[in-house]
């Protein structure tokens, strides 16, 4: 086995350490030493985005970086996002527009989603299409996922938000 | 899927990076966005007993213009080309290309230079570097060489680099004023690499072709230029059947090889629409 490198940065804001070997790729380290299983493992071959982290503020695929490149950067993950009990607005418009149903893809698509509404806060619906291609999700269609984004983007964005979906008006969050 | 084990090294500048490739030589490789690379040590197809990361090296990276040249550091990234102002003044074709190149988070990662380096017929730069007339600058031990892209790529993954020099940058003149440019693609979905690719740089003097360059992807061993093409098209009003023609030299010049993407005939067939494609589509931003 080749020498263990200590390996420092901040997960969800809070600095971590870890010992790894060289190889060791980020969403290993997360899922494994971390506890921080919310990126998955979709295909572990950089294809479907389901272990998207934002590093240092670009979305990435936690498969496709070793823990050795992360020395003293910011990791953050769907871990990070809901803060004192309350849901993010992505988490939240992910419920109310139904932008999800297995969830197996959800993390990685919200923090992709995230990354994209920090550089483009008020984005058409092309927009999001272009900027989410590297997050395949097998169930949704897509289509609540747009609006999920679109009703989060404008939560953030300080306006009124609804539901469109007929069912979710009932239930409160 | 893990890599074979390796030694991990970061050097903070180039005489350095270089130093370690001088001592580990056909042991190590540099390792810049990883999106090839590290792929294909997951695969076990590359193992490595010594990987020299160069995102350390922070002058490699960034876009700046010399006069009339263009200069791009090496670990720029398809991001940072997707977002230069100063590139999509100046060389409009790179940015077109670079957003046709994977998905976002692959292009928050991928390097100008790693995707050249790599030598993959695929890879949608090399292409677009024998048409735009770039300068590869490599440097090693002994200093450093400029390369003019039409004698860098030698074969599928196979380039002039030596295996202790690192690229540091890219050089492209700025294509003249009045100049149009476009590279067509034509994928499966986000994410796949070219079936067949075009590019194109096309200047037009009184209604007729005065400079065309064209370059084609992952319909060859290496990226290739369509040269018989080129050579229908100048002096000639790009009419539709000079650019049917031209098409078909392109595709006639081709030598792909048949995978999941399509057989022979299909992918010589798609380059000769993706050449027509980027004709007209060049044809159309030509000014002047
Ligand atoms: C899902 C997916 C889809 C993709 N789709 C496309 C696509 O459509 N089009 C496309 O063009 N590419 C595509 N790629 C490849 C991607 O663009 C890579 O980032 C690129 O090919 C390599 O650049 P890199 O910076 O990641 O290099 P690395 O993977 O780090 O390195 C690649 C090779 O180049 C060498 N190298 C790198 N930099 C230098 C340097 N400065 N000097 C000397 N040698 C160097 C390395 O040693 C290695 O051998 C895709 C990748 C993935 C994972
Ligand atoms: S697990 Fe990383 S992209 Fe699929
Ligand atoms: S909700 Fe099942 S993969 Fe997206």
């Amino acid at each position: 086995m080749a020498k263990k490198t200590a390996v420092s940065f901040r997960l969800n804001q809070t600095p971590v350490d870890v010992l790894v070997e060289p190889r060791e790729l980020l969403i290993h380290t997360l899922r494994e030493k971390l506890a921080t299983t919310g990126p998955h493992i979709g295909c572990e071959t950089s294809h479907c985005g389901a272990c998207t982290v934002d590093l240092d503020g670009i979305s990435v695929k936690a498969c496709t970086v070793l823990t050795v490149q992360c020395e003293d950067l910011d990791v953050l993950t769907i871990e990070g996002f809901a803060k004192g009990g309350q849901l993010h607005a992505l988490q939240e418009g992910f419920m109310q527009e139904h932008g999800l149903q297995c969830g197996f893809c959800t993390p990685g698509m919200i923090t992709r989603a995230y990354r994209l509404l920090q550089e483009i806060p008020d984005p058409t619906e092309e927009d999001i299409r272009y900027w989410m291609s590297g997050n395949l999700c097998r169930c949704t269609g897509y289509q609540n996922i747009v609006k999920a984004i679109q009703y989060a983007a404008a939560k953030l964005r300080g306006e009124a938000v609804a539901t469109s979906h007929p069912l979710m008006e009932e239930v409160t969050v | 899927m893990i890599p074979r084990p390796f030694a991990y090294h970061a050097p903070e500048t180039i005489p350095a990076a270089i130093a370690l490739l001088s001592d580990y030589g056909d042991l190590a490789k540099i390792l810049a966005g990883g999106h090839s690379l590290l792929p294909m040590m997951k695969l076990r197809f590359a193992a490595p007993e010594h990987l020299i990361d160069l995102g350390r090296i922070k002058e490699l990276r960034g876009i700046d213009m010399a006069g009339d040249e263009i200069r791009i550091g090496a670990m720029t990234t398809e991001r940072d080309i997707v977002a230069s102002s100063l590139l999509a003044e100046h060389l409009p074709l790179l940015v077109e290309t670079a957003r046709q190149i994977a998905d976002p988070q692959v292009r928050s990662k991928g390097t100008i230079g790693g995707d050249v380096a790599h030598g993959d017929p695929g890879n949608d730069h090399p292409a677009v570097m024998l048409a735009l007339g770039a300068h590869l600058v490599l440097v090693g031990p002994g200093g450093e060489r400029i390369v003019p892209a039409s004698e860098f790529f030698l074969g599928t993954y196979a380039t002039a680099i030596e295996p202790d020099e690192v690229m540091t940058q890219i050089r492209i003149m700025r294509p003249p004023a009045g100049s149009g440019s476009c590279y067509a693609k034509l994928k499966r979905k986000t994410g796949d690499y070219a079936t067949a690719a075009a590019a194109v740089v096309l200047r037009m003097e009184n209604g007729r072709c005065a400079a065309v360059s064209i370059g084609l992807t992952n319909v060859a061993p290496t990226a290739i230029r369509a040269e018989a093409a080129e050579a229908a098209l100048l002096g000639r009003a790009l009419d539709d059947a000079a650019i049917a023609e031209a098409g078909r030299l392109a595709s006639e010049g081709c030598e792909p090889a048949a995978d999941l993407r399509g057989d022979e005939e299909y992918k010589r067939a798609m380059a000769g629409q993706m050449v027509q494609r980027a004709l007209r589509t060049a044809l159309s931003r030509c000014t002047g």
